[in-house]
């Protein structure tokens, strides 16, 4: 009875966060620390710092790696489940219900110009977005470099009307990332042999 | 077979995003456009929507752009594609790797992907805003400046310097989704 009720109070709390976070994943962490680390003490403070950095280093969104993590934690792989579900449901009713109306909306001339205004908008996040992840990539000329070459593929393909793959980017970037580490390593072998 | 699409492309999404939101932004459009589903200016609509509602910014692209293509069904499915590979991932981590940070290996993918997804998000900054204030996707396509648009653009960095100096707060997405809503309606 009691894991009955545990979980539904973690259904509960997921659905308030999912319900209730403008501005996706990193404005969530500050709402799940409060509800499951201050509040409930379902996780430790220094467990909570672990889930963030695994979820920011791990595929897929932030938000859904956090709660299917606390999930797991309170109430195992049905927990997982509860939370995951929880976190998605209210942005898929809320945007399921905005596209049905959403081409009817856009015939109205002062919503289209809205929404005109609003494609500049949706660009300045893009740019700021973009400049703070910059920011916070370490300096080091490898880095540079990548970031270099993508930014400057990307642009190039588009200018040229090519088809970019960034999948395609991103696993190169991580197969020259250890092909360069395991270099280093067997260096540093040989060094110490010699 | 939309619906095997939806699903597969989405759950390309969730496996090889990193760094939540935006991040996911290059891959999507490499989607959407690649397979005529959506035009740049209706992607741009669609993450507007995305950034402006509450929850995941993954999950509500997702369900936007499922039910654009598919319905409910459609809907249902790009959202699982997005969130599976996330949820089997984490488990994994959860329940067996407690400490796959520690393994030097996943640090070094980590630090050699993080450059490139930066770049991917500026080239597609680069590519929306050829397309939306110069009105061009490529060299073989005229240029048609959109004056009001630029202006409106240099308007949002003036307006949230100055949001910054008085509150001491960056202005939160919805605040510029809203005010250049506003703008778009008197100059548009």
């Amino acid at each position: 009875m009691s894991k009955i009720k545990e979980l539904l109070s973690l259904f509960l709390s997921m659905l308030k966060i999912g319900t209730f976070t403008f501005g996706g994943g990193y404005a969530m962490i500050s709402l799940l620390e409060g509800e499951f680390v201050s509040k409930k003490r379902y996780l430790a403070e220094d467990e909570f710092v672990d889930l963030v950095t695994i979820a920011e280093s791990t595929p897929g969104p932030i938000a859904i790696n956090c709660s299917t993590y606390i999930g797991y934690k309170v109430g195992g792989v049905l927990g997982a489940c509860v939370s995951t579900l929880a976190m998605c449901l209210p942005s898929f009713v809320i945007i399921y219900l905005i596209s049905l109306f959403l081409n009817s909306f856009l015939e109205i001339p002062l919503v289209a110009a809205a929404f005109r205004g609003i494609q500049v908008a949706v660009l300045y996040l893009i740019l700021k977005a973009g400049m703070k992840m910059l920011r916070a990539v370490p300096k080091t000329p490898f880095s540079i470099i990548l970031f270099s070459i993508t930014f400057l593929a990307v642009v190039l393909f588009a200018l040229f009307g090519k088809d970019f793959s960034a999948v395609l980017a991103i696993l190169v970037s991580a197969a020259l990332g250890l092909f360069l580490h395991f270099l280093r390593i067997l260096k540093e072998k040989r060094g110490r042999t010699k | 077979m939309i619906y095997l699409n939806l699903f597969l492309y989405f759950l390309e999404v969730g496996a090889f995003s990193f760094g939540g939101g935006m991040s996911m932004i290059s891959l999507i459009q490499d989607i959407v456009i690649g397979n005529g589903w959506l035009t740049e200016v209706e992607l741009l609509r669609m993450i507007a929507i995305a950034e402006s509602t509450p929850g995941p910014i993954a999950v509500n692209i997702a369900t936007a752009i499922g039910a654009s293509q598919g319905g409910i069904l459609g809907a249902i499915l790009a959202t699982l594609g997005v969130v599976l590979p996330s949820f089997v991932i984490i488990l994994i981590i959860a329940a067996l790797l407690n400490n796959l940070l520690k393994y030097q290996a996943v640090r070094v993918v980590m630090e050699s992907i993080r450059p490139t997804v930066v770049g991917l998000i500026f080239g597609v900054f680069v590519t929306l805003g050829a397309l939306t204030l110069f009105g061009t996707k490529n060299i073989y396509t005229p240029i048609r400046i959109d004056y009001l648009g630029i202006a409106l653009f240099a308007l949002l960095f003036l307006v949230s310097l100055l949001y910054k100096k008085i509150t001491k707060k960056e202005p939160s997405s919805i605040l510029i989704i809203l005010f250049s809503a506003l703008v778009g309606m008197i100059i548009y």
